[in-house]
C-alpha cells in the first residue's frame, strides 16, 4: 500500500481530497488529510460578516462533512516535513508518504507590523481576514459613530487581492444605508501604485473611487502603527491619521513550512508555476495559498489548481511526465457596493478585460463592468462553495484553463456606467 | 504602445513600463532615471540589478523583499528612488511595477 498525505483541509487540500479518492485505485493507494481544526471556514464570506450581510453560521461548518468516506482524516497538529525521509512528525505520531500534497494556506501575520498589535488591536483597529477579526468588526460597525476610516493593506502577496477594496466600496454603501456616510471619511491605503494597477482596470473603474468619495493614498509601505497618535506612519514618514483602522497585515505561509525548511521568507513553498511540483522535492506537491506562484491567492485559483494538480498526481504516480499545463487563471467576483458586482476572468499572462462570460456575446455575466446579476453571482456562490466546489465537481462551463471566447481584448476600455 | 528612449523605439505600456525586458540596456535605464529626476550613481545599480534578478526568478517585489536583500535599507531605498521606490525603481529597471489583479 502507497501512502497519499494531504496536509491542511482548507479550500484546496479538501478539493484535493475529493478529486483523488476517486481517481486513485484503492487498493494500491492510502490518502490521508491533516488538519488541527475542526471547523471549515467559507473565507470570502469574512468580507460580508462586518456588515451584518452574513451570519456567523453561513460561513462556518464542520470541516468532517467535506472530507469524502475512503480517505482517512486526522485532526492533529502537523510538526514537521521531513522531505528527506518522505516523512511527516505530528504531535504523536509520524506518517510516511510516498507522494505529499502541501495545502497549508496563508494567514495574516500581524506581528510583522510594528505596533499593530498594540493596545489598539481589536478596539480601534481590525482584520477582516480572520473569523474573529471580522466578528469584532462588524461588532464594533454596529456602534461606531464616524469619523476616519482608514482601509489598509500592508505588503503584497495578500490572499483575494482585492478584497481590502471590496470592503471600502461596501463600507460606503453601508454608511450611506445607516444615514451617516457624511459623518465618515473613507480613505484607502496601499502600497501599490493605484487602487487599480493594470491599465484597462484603472480605465474602467476609476470612477468608483470618485463616485464614492473614497480618498486615496498610494505607495505607502508601512513602517509602524503610533497607539498614541492614534496614526500609520511609513519608512518615507508620511502618517495617516485614523480612527478606525481595518488592515490586511502581511500574509505568510503556515509557520509548519518554515520550521519544516521548506519556505521562502514569507514561508511560501517555492513552486513550479504550471505544474505545482516543488520546486525543491519531486514528490511534494503543493496547491492553493500555500505556494509561492505567482498567481491570485484565491478559492477560484485554488479550484483550477485542483484540476491540474489532480491529472499530475495520476501522471506521477504511473511514473509518466507531469504536464506543464495551469496557467493562472483566476475568476473572482468583486462587490463593489450598493447590491452590485464586477466580473474578472485572467491568468498569469492576460490582464482583465471586457466582454461576457462564460458564453461570447450571451454572458449572461459582464467582465470588468458593474451589474446586479455579478452581485447575485457572489451571492450565489457561497452554496456553489459548500456544495460543488469542495466536493470537486466541476462548475459547468468553466474551464481550468482561462478561455479567450466572448472576451475584448483589442478594444480600449471606456468609463463604463451602468 | 511604444516609445523612443535613447533612439530606440521600446514596447511600453500606457505608463511608461517596459514589457520586454530583452529590450532593456543601461543606456535606456539612464534615460528613463533622468525623466524621474535621477541620477544614477552605483549604489541605484546594484538595485537595479537585483530588482532584475527577483523578476527573472518570478519573485513578488516588495519592499520587505528590499530590507532582507542585503543590498540596501528601507530608508536608503526612498532616499534612492522618491516618491514610490518600488514604481520609479522598477520602471528604471525594465520590469513591470507591483500589481495587483485589476
Amino acid at each position: 500500500m502507497k501512502n497519499l498525505v494531504i496536509l491542511g483541509a482548507g479550500t484546496a487540500g479538501t478539493m484535493m481530497a475529493n478529486h483523488l479518492v476517486s481517481k486513485l485505485p484503492k487498493k494500491e493507494w492510502q490518502i490521508s488529510i491533516v488538519d488541527q481544526y475542526k471547523t471549515h471556514y467559507y473565507q470570502p464570506g469574512f468580507l460580508f460578516l462586518p456588515f451584518d450581510t452574513y451570519t456567523e453560521k453561513q460561513v462556518k461548518k464542520e470541516g468532517k462533512k467535506f472530507i469524502p468516506k475512503g480517505v482517512k482524516y486526522i485532526q492533529k497538529k502537523i510538526e514537521k516535513i521531513v522531505a528527506e525521509e518522505n516523512k511527516v512528525k505530528l504531535e504523536d505520531e509520524s506518517l510516511d508518504y510516498d507522494i505529499l500534497i502541501i495545502a497549508t494556506g496563508s494567514k495574516i501575520a500581524p506581528d510583522e507590523t510594528e505596533g499593530l498589535l498594540g493596545p489598539l488591536w481589536r478596539k480601534d483597529i481590525f482584520d477582516f481576514y480572520t473569523f474573529e477579526g471580522a466578528l469584532a468588526l462588524r461588532n464594533k460597525l454596529r456602534e461606531w459613530e464616524g469619523g476616519k476610516l482608514v482601509v489598509h493593506l500592508t505588503e503584497m502577496p495578500i490572499k483575494c487581492p482585492v478584497a481590502p477594496l471590496e470592503f471600502t466600496f461596501l463600507a460606503d454603501s453601508y454608511f450611506r444605508k445607516k444615514g451617516m456616510r457624511e459623518k465618515v471619511e473613507i480613505t484607502y491605503v496601499t502600497p501599490l501604485s493605484g487602487a487599480f494597477t493594470k491599465p484597462t482596470c484603472t480605465k474602467a473603474l476609476n470612477y468608483l473611487l470618485e463616485e464614492k468619495g473614497i480618498k486615496i493614498e498610494t505607495d505607502f509601505a508601512i513602517m509602524e502603527v503610533d497607539n498614541d497618535k492614534k496614526e500609520i506612519v511609513d519608512y518615507a514618514e508620511k502618517t495617516i491619521p485614523f480612527d478606525l483602522l481595518v488592515t490586511v497585515p502581511t500574509n505568510m505561509g503556515d509557520e509548519v513550512i518554515e520550521r519544516s525548511g521548506l519556505g521562502d521568507d514569507l514561508n511560501f513553498v517555492p513552486t513550479h508555476k504550471h505544474s505545482l511540483q516543488s520546486k525543491e522535492h519531486e514528490n511534494i506537491f503543493v496547491i492553493g495559498d500555500a505556494t509561492d506562484v505567482p498567481a491570485s491567492k484565491a478559492g477560484s485559483v485554488a479550484h483550477f489548481q485542483a484540476e491540474t494538480l489532480t491529472d499530475n498526481i495520476i501522471l506521477y504516480s504511473k511514473g509518466y511526465n507531469l504536464k506543464e499545463e495551469f496557467d493562472g487563471h483566476a475568476n473572482c467576483f468583486i462587490e463593489t457596493g450598493n447590491n452590485k458586482a464586477l466580473l474578472i476572468d485572467f491568468n498569469y499572462d492576460n490582464e482583465p478585460v471586457h466582454g461576457t462570460f462564460p458564453f461570447a456575446k450571451i454572458g449572461p455575466l459582464k467582465l470588468l463592468k458593474e451589474s446586479v446579476l455579478n452581485h447575485w453571482g457572489k451571492l450565489a456562490f457561497r452554496w456553489i462553495y459548500w456544495n460543488m466546489l469542495l466536493k470537486g465537481i466541476a462548475i459547468p462551463f468553466v474551464s481550468r484553463n482561462m478561455s479567450f471566447k466572448g472576451k475584448k481584448f483589442d478594444i480600449k476600455a471606456e468609463r463604463q456606467h451602468v | 504602445m511604444d516609445m523612443n528612449i535613447a533612439g530606440i523605439r521600446l514596447d511600453v505600456t500606457e505608463d511608461g513600463y517596459l514589457t520586454d525586458l530583452s529590450q532593456w540596456n543601461k543606456e535606456i535605464a539612464v534615460e528613463i532615471a533622468k525623466k524621474e529626476g535621477i541620477e544614477l550613481t552605483d549604489k541605484h545599480w546594484e538595485v537595479i540589478n537585483w530588482i532584475q534578478e527577483q523578476v527573472k526568478n518570478d519573485v513578488a517585489l516588495s519592499v520587505r523583499g528590499i530590507k532582507k536583500s542585503g543590498v540596501i535599507d528601507i530608508k536608503q531605498f526612498y532616499e534612492l528612488f522618491p516618491g514610490g521606490p518600488l514604481k520609479v525603481s522598477t520602471k528604471i529597471a525594465g520590469v513591470p511595477k507591483p500589481k495587483s489583479c485589476i
